[in-house]
């Protein structure tokens, strides 16, 4: 595989290619003049640049070029599921009527596309095993939110209104805490023994009258299936609690294990990870929730239904569920009714890969981790877990040779950028030291983990033999490691001409 | 096997390496009882051509009506650099730019936005964006909270005239740390927010006061005065603004004696197509003095190891992946790509373009109003002067003359009678440059023949 593709290449900002008078005017509209109170009118126009069609197209497909992708790059970010994009699933989502129908619009003319989120919702049901999905929260934290507000709103129509703790493992990602302190909960952490399960006498330490729920990842973030979960739900629910599903890591066991059937109440899915829509530099994702019977009353709005008639052809009719409908809703939760071009995107790739696909994402993901897990422990990367199979992801830990050689996980990360891959997540878990969690998902090829594989041989016989090569990686991106202490300290937020 | 690469060669090397007979074996820590019987709800896989099929016989029953509901989300016009531009793999195919020296592209892009997304609101930072304008809202009201360290009621002034959904979501978001909401009244037959409202609450711990300009009616506020009443209370402002307006108007920076505190607002009208209702980008712009109770990602300019420049991410000590439990915010994923198209948008309008963008959309609407009151039995709800929305009464309920009109491939706005009742039947339209004379005066034509019928009836 080839080095990184942008050996020293930079790019100007955007705003010195400025040039008073420039513009892409084939882009402005008739001039007008409107009356604008004066009081009410702007005095100075914005910073925006002057330049041209040409100058905009170039420079932003150059800083493209500035990208790892998935579409240019192995990208094995263990916890983001960074699989192909299928390009079907962008096309038809932006299909003019898709694209330009308001979210407001009527459901008469919108039919179409009422019965694709309704078949979204009803093939999220059945390979999730809930009772009831609703699709409108914005990005997995988002739909955490909302499973923590229906959570809260569950105990407080029982009456139960000091249930405000949310226990979770001591590896769970960020968000779970933060959810819990942003629906107004405490979140109490628990052990996780040493073979990568909850410490179960720790967890019945933990519940009681207080116990709100409990969040849990399964696979847990540790990369291994959480074998005693019935225990889990069995005390959790004992105790009156709930349990909260994160999806995050869904795509392992897409197809061989449902949520539902583990007894969770209430569960996320990032359609944005297992449903394969894009990650768009950072967004935009979808956090589609499901539920069990219990927690349906209180699903945020709106919700699609379906009414009069049971086939497609009997002249069924799609239409939105609001607060009439569901009087215990936590309610809205966004402007509209979600990431609704996402929801198309994922709709697509689901019917692409059908019953048999689904099955088939959690077994080769599965597959493809355990064959690079053994493939970097048998070079000499030391498993975080090696009594343990791996998930669709798995953890190494390079604390031997952070002793050894004073070599760190963040400099085998920032390596494998010169040899032509995305790092692995890094420092995640912070319960294992030095690690290194990687993903490969099922898209990859078995000639693309062997070329990783090797890279990561080469990565351990330089860390042996000139380790400040890896110490000053990577050497050929358009930038070396950059200063964040200087970013955080003296913080340059927003381009400042000379001029203003 | 869709999207999956394996040959039975790579299969059986691969088990053979793991010491495993089979994938089925791989599974085996998973209790039996556990394991999944069927899918038989899921249908059986479609192959691209077939799934494109299906989606353009879904879109064209659908059709494409001349759309004159605004309410939130705008019809623009998108040039067609945007999203050849965006839709690059190399963006489109990217995750959060952690690795900052494999993401220079997306961080630099970001740095741009948040450059021109302060200059347009009159703010000093602005984030890397929220999900939408509504959650934006949501995070403004939690950050007030925690910025306003003179405040202790966890109080906050909504006027009613802003937009329904934006205080449903707050009240979502927000309700459940226990802060509380009070509604402002709007003044009858002007539709905006008297400042006199506000002396109700002279002399008590407010801690924000929200104003939308344009407010949901489309009319304007009075920025100024309110702005320094709740200044002068000891309260902080959250501005919830329209982008294409503030090429016009005063930006929040701007507003009374000292500026709005916290902008926030939908990007949707920079680049993003309306889609039914997603995904769209919230920005959130403030004061570098609150930056630290700012939800959200930042990216900052430093210098690398040889003394160059390059981007990263910073202040992330507020977000959830380190400070966890304490972080401003439990968001992660954002929406990046489309703030990538507004800041592509914005870079090919320019200051002139999206001014025009702006003025033309507030002509097309006076003309709107216009035909449409020359119609017997429309008239204008409010006097007062908005931006390219306007609040029109009817003799009947909207919802059967929407219901008409959509059969004939309009549609006619957005009918009140479930958000303001008291209005009586009333229906909020809007016109943006994308509409020209002939759509306008066949929404009129239409219009007309379906109230004449109704009147028949």
């Amino acid at each position: 595989m080839s080095s990184a593709i942008n050996l020293g290449m930079r790019e100007k900002l955007i705003f010195e290619y400025s040039r008073p008078g420039r513009g892409a005017r084939a882009q402005w509209p008739a001039a007008s003049t409107p009356a604008v109170p004066a009081t009410l009118r702007r005095q100075r126009r914005p910073q925006l640049p002057e330049v041209s069609e040409l100058d905009v197209v170039r420079h932003y497909t150059r800083l493209s070029q500035l990208n790892f992708s998935i579409d240019t790059h192995f990208y094995p970010l263990g916890s983001c599921t960074m699989k192909y994009n299928p390009k079907a699933c962008n096309a038809a989502a932006l299909l003019p009527e898709f694209a330009g129908r308001h979210p407001l619009a009527s459901v008469a003319a919108g039919q179409g596309f009422l019965a694709c989120l309704y078949e979204l919702q009803e093939m999220l049901k059945a390979v999730t095993g809930m009772r009831a999905v609703a699709l409108s929260p914005l990005a997995g934290a988002h739909g955490e939110f909302a499973g923590v507000a229906m959570m809260r709103a569950y105990h407080r129509s029982r009456g139960q209104l000091l249930r405000n703790e949310i226990i979770v493992p001591q590896a769970a990602h960020g968000t779970n805490p933060a959810t819990a302190s942003m629906c107004g909960c405490v979140a109490r952490e628990v052990a996780v023994g040493p073979d990568g399960d909850v410490d179960l006498d720790t967890l019945r330490a933990a519940v009681g009258p207080a116990t709100a729920g409990i969040m849990l990842t399964n696979p847990s973030t540790l990369g291994v299936f959480e074998r005693r979960i019935e225990e889990v739900a069995r005390i959790v629910h004992a105790a009156g609690g709930l349990l909260y599903y994160d999806g995050a890591n869904l795509n392992a066991i897409l197809g061989k294990v449902r949520p539902g059937d583990m007894a969770f109440d209430a569960i996320h899915m990032n359609l944005h990870k297992t449903f394969s829509t894009p990650h768009g530099g950072g967004g935009p994702g979808a956090g589609a929730v499901g539920v069990s019977a219990r927690l349906q009353p209180f699903l945020p709005v709106p919700i699609v239904a379906r009414e009069g008639g049971t086939e497609e052809a009997a002249g069924s009719q799609y239409r939105w569920l609001t607060e009439r409908d569901l009087p215990q809703s936590i309610g809205r939760l966004a402007s509209f009714a979600g990431n609704a071009g996402v929801l198309l995107r994922a709709y697509v790739y689901m019917r692409m890969l059908g019953r048999d696909g689904m099955r088939r994402v959690g077994e080769y993901a599965t597959l493809n981790a355990n064959y690079l897990a053994k493939l970097l422990t048998q070079i000499g990367y030391e498993a975080a877990y090696p009594q343990r199979r791996a998930s669709h992801e798995f953890i190494i830990t390079l604390r031997r040779q952070a002793q050894e050689l004073g070599v760190t996980a963040m400099d085998v990360a920032k390596r494998l950028l010169d040899l032509g891959f995305h790092a692995p997540t890094t420092y995640f878990p912070q319960l294992v030291s030095e690690c290194l969690l990687i993903e490969p998902t099922e898209t990859e090829s078995k000639q693309t983990l062997d070329a990783f594989a090797a890279a990561m041989a080469q990565i351990l016989r330089e860390a042996a033999q000139e380790p400040e090569l890896l110490r000053r990686a990577p050497h050929t991106l358009p930038v070396r490691r950059l200063d964040d202490v200087r970013a955080a300290r003296e913080p340059d937020l927003i381009y400042k001409s000379d001029a203003r | 096997m869709p999207f999956i690469p394996h040959t039975d060669q790579d299969v059986s090397e691969m088990l053979g390496l793991i010491g495993a007979p089979s994938i089925e074996a791989l599974f085996d820590e998973i209790p039996a009882a556990l394991r999944v019987a069927s899918l038989d709800e899921v249908p059986e896989a479609l192959n691209e051509m077939e799934v494109m099929q299906l989606m353009q016989a879904r879109a064209r029953q659908d059709g494409r009506p001349l759309c004159f509901i605004g309410a939130g989300a705008y019809e623009h016009h998108i040039p067609a650099a945007v999203w050849s531009t965006i839709s690059r793999g190399e963006f489109y195919s990217a995750y959060t730019p952690y690795q900052a020296e494999a993401s220079q592209g997306t961080l630099q892009s970001i740095y741009e936005y948040q450059s021109m997304m302060a200059s347009l609101t009159g703010m000093e930072v602005c984030n890397a964006s929220l999900y939408d304008g509504a959650t934006a809202l949501a995070e403004a009201v939690l950050m007030a909270v925690r910025a306003n360290r003179k405040s202790s009621s966890a109080r906050i002034l909504l006027p009613a005239s802003l937009h329904p959904h934006y205080r449903a979501v707050a009240l979502t978001t927000a309700g459940n740390q226990g802060v509380k909401f009070e509604l402002l009244p709007y003044e009858r037959g002007q539709g905006h927010t008297a400042r006199e409202t506000l002396d109700a609450f002279a002399g008590q711990d407010i801690t924000a006061l929200v104003i939308q300009q344009p407010n949901f009616f489309g009319v304007f506020e009075d920025v100024d005065a309110l702005t320094n009443f709740a200044h002068a209370q000891g309260a902080l402002v959250i501005a919830v603004v329209n982008p294409t307006s503030l090429a016009l108007l005063k930006p929040p920076g701007a507003w009374g004696d000292k500026g709005a505190n916290i902008v926030v607002g939908d990007g949707q009208p920079l680049g993003c197509p309306l889609s039914s209702g997603g995904p769209y980008f919230g920005f959130m712009s403030t004061r570098m003095e609150h930056v630290r109770q700012m939800p959200g990602r930042l990216v900052g300019r430093t210098v690398d190891l040889d003394g160059r420049p390059g981007f990263t991410l910073t202040l992330q000590a507020r977000e959830q992946h380190i400070r966890r439990a304490k972080a401003t915010s439990n968001i992660c994923t954002n929406q990046g790509l489309l703030m990538l198209a507004g800041t592509v948008y914005m870079a090919l309008l320019g200051a002139e373009g999206l001014e025009r963008v702006a003025a033309l959309s507030m002509q097309r609407t006076e003309q709107l109003a216009h035909v449409l009151t020359g119609i017997p039995g429309v008239r204008r709800l409010f006097g007062r002067a908005g931006f390219h929305e306007i609040v029109l009464g009817l003799e009947r309920p909207a919802a059967p003359v929407l219901a008409h009109l959509s059969k004939r491939g309009i549609e006619g706005g957005l009918d009140l009678a479930d958000y303001y009742p008291e209005l009586g039947p009333a229906l909020l339209v809007c016109a943006t440059e994308t509409k020209t004379l002939a759509d306008i005066d066949c929404y009129g034509r239409e219009l007309r023949e379906v109230l004449h019928a109704a009147r028949a009836a």
